[in-house]
């Protein structure tokens, strides 16, 4: 009954200590990592519009005008100018916008939440489970992991929906791995085996003990996944695997703009560079993150 | 070395028969009848017949993988049913243009990224270190595809240098500085965002080794600081450097398929792109057999180079 007692009021102390000095990182790293700071502004900025896209006083995304094709930036009605078909491109880069954030938030989430479950089974109990996930993950790492993707898309059929579904399995191993790992090792510390010898189950183990020591290494790689997840989208959206005509989506305007790159460097450079704007700052918020997360990088 | 090697390929036994199982599957994967996806609606009840005999789709699943995999084991892929000719021979003829592809972005990126690390390394937070430090970040965020095109429009069709499709000019070409002028910017393109992560881990690799006591003693007995850094260092930081460039040697097989689509490459991932949008099942089964049985043999390579490198790993 004292351990009992002793071990909450130690806990509970732990955790006031963490959050507080959490709040101080983020603080300090805010104030020496502006670059962070403006990404995440432009990250609030970009998911805002992508949000409020149906309210906002936009042309429609998808409208052909045929006479209005291919004009150039700045052109009255159009900021961003058209595309071949005459669509508004400032519309279709805000309305992309949302499928390409979507895109990348869910995969990651959905390749997230399955390598954590795995990967807590398979570093937790020895024997058949962690056998079956780590010979799945070997299996899965040994394709290369576009490729993987565009093997699923291709039994699953072309559409946004699937190459959603193939990118979050291709995904997933890396967080098994990682959790795996951290598990492993905190199976054999003293609390585990403290909490174990105080009578609690596994679920209680796994839930109380071993999850909250999850949750940075897992922050940490979510937020430099979600990048990675947007690029290979709207990878597959580039090769006609993703996003179908006519919805918009930033991978499919590359693609369907490619053949007027000559005329109309626009149709081509803007998707492009939304791509890229997102993504990098993505991960500079991704490593400011880290920066605040990974004990080990700060103590270097 | 030689139970290392032993080992290392019974280790591949269970990979391989895991990635035949995946390989398999993915005809298995769609939900609706693979047959009517491959002909389309309007075929005929007997031509959706041949092909399932045809395909053995008219088997338990154990069979058909166990006949799918003894046909395989033969070198017999089945024939494209685009092409109408065997998928091995279609393949492997594309194939080479992969291996030229990647074989050059993998010698570039190495090469400069290597370089580029450890320049970097030997004069930390010089303007050459933060450059490239920013050239990563956006080495990592940039989409290839998207930089192909923009790599495209400027040195081949604004200033006209390079050409900026295929593999050779189809008039008059088909020499090797022809082949030499049309890689240079799928292979600059591909190997890109490869240089930027071997830059900064032989940094961050030779970092460590440059602060070690043995660099100090060397320098200390008047060893010449290029032998110092190339010789006492870089030799030292080899291990991690050669995982990485290992680890890219994959990625740069799946990149391709992105980088042969932009600039036209007759590699297999063009052929695996038409192969998919033509439903041609056994073909993109073949494409992804050998670009995966590749990957397997490289990695392979790098574990094999690593023991060679380093004995510790072949007695643990």
């Amino acid at each position: 009954m004292i351990v009992r007692v002793a071990d909450g009021g130690r806990a509970d102390a732990t955790e006031l200590g963490a959050e507080g000095r959490l709040t101080r990182s983020l603080a300090r790293v805010a104030r020496g990592n502006r670059l962070a700071v403006l990404a995440a502004l432009g990250l609030l900025a970009a998911a805002t519009l992508a949000l409020v896209a149906p309210w906002l006083p936009l042309l429609d995304p998808d409208a052909v005008d045929t006479v209005e094709r291919l004009r150039q930036p700045l052109t009255p009605g159009h900021a961003l100018g058209t595309d071949e078909f005459g669509r508004d491109l400032l519309a279709r880069l805000v309305w992309g916008a949302r499928v390409s954030l979507l895109a990348g938030v869910v995969t990651a989430a959905a390749a997230m939440l399955i390598g954590v479950t795995l990967g807590i089974f398979g570093g937790f109990y020895t024997g058949w489970i962690e056998n079956v996930v780590m010979r799945l993950t070997d299996i899965l790492m040994a394709f290369p992991y576009i490729l993987l993707a565009i093997a699923i898309v291709a039994g699953l059929g072309p559409g946004l929906r699937n190459a959603m579904i193939a990118i979050a399995i291709v995904g997933f191993p890396i967080y098994a791995r990682l959790v795996r790992g951290v598990v492993l090792s905190l199976r054999e510390r003293e609390f585990v085996e403290a909490a174990r010898a105080l009578g609690s189950d596994d679920a209680r183990i796994l839930g109380r003990h071993i999850l909250p020591h999850l949750l940075s290494p897992v922050i940490v790689a979510f937020s430099l996944d979600v990048g990675a997840k947007i690029l290979a989208t709207a990878g597959l959206s580039f090769l006609g695997l993703g996003t179908q005509p006519p919805t918009a989506d930033w991978g499919s305007m590359l693609a369907t703009g490619r053949q007027f790159v000559i005329l109309s460097p626009h149709v081509v450079l803007l998707p492009g560079l939304a791509i890229f704007g997102i993504v990098l700052a993505l991960n500079l918020l991704g490593d400011a993150l880290r920066d605040v997360l990974d004990p080990r990088i700060q103590a270097r | 070395m030689r139970r290392y090697l032993a080992r290392r390929l019974l280790l591949l036994v269970p990979v391989l028969a895991g990635v035949s199982v995946v390989i398999f599957m993915v005809l298995h994967l769609s939900p609706g009848d693979p047959v009517e996806i491959m002909l389309g609606s309007q075929a005929t009840q007997e031509d959706r017949a041949r092909l399932r005999a045809e395909l053995g789709l008219d088997q338990p699943l154990h069979v058909q993988y166990g006949r799918w995999l003894g046909h395989v084991a033969r070198g017999d892929l089945g024939r494209s049913l685009w092409m109408k000719r065997p998928v091995l021979d279609e393949v492997l003829g594309r194939f080479k243009a992969t291996l030229v592809l990647t074989g050059t972005a993998l010698l570039l990126s190495s090469l400069a990224g290597v370089a580029l690390g450890v320049a970097s390394a030997t004069r930390p937070n010089s303007v050459l270190d933060r450059l490239s430090a920013v050239a990563s970040l956006f080495g990592a965020s940039m989409p290839t595809f998207w930089l192909g095109i923009v790599l495209m429009v400027i040195f081949a069709l604004w200033l006209g240098w390079l050409p900026a499709s295929g593999m050779y000019a189809a008039y008059g070409g088909g020499d090797l500085r022809d082949l030499l002028a049309h890689l240079v910017l799928p292979a600059v393109t591909l190997a890109a965002a490869s240089v930027t992560i071997i830059a900064r881990l032989t940094r961050a690799t030779m970092l460590e080794t440059l602060g070690q006591d043995y660099i100090r003693t060397a320098r200390a007995k008047g060893v010449v600081e290029r032998a110092v850094v190339l010789r006492h260092g870089l030799k030292n930081a080899l291990i991690p450097i050669v995982t990485v460039v290992g680890v890219q040697a994959g990625y740069l097989l799946g990149g391709a398929v992105l980088t042969e689509t932009v600039f036209a490459w007759p590699g297999v991932g063009t052929l695996m792109v038409q192969g998919i949008l033509a439903r041609d099942f056994p073909l993109v089964q073949g494409c992804v057999l050998v670009v995966a049985l590749s990957f397997v043999l490289v990695n392979l390579a790098v574990d094999l180079l690593y023991a060679w490198l380093d004995p510790r790993i072949r007695y643990e």
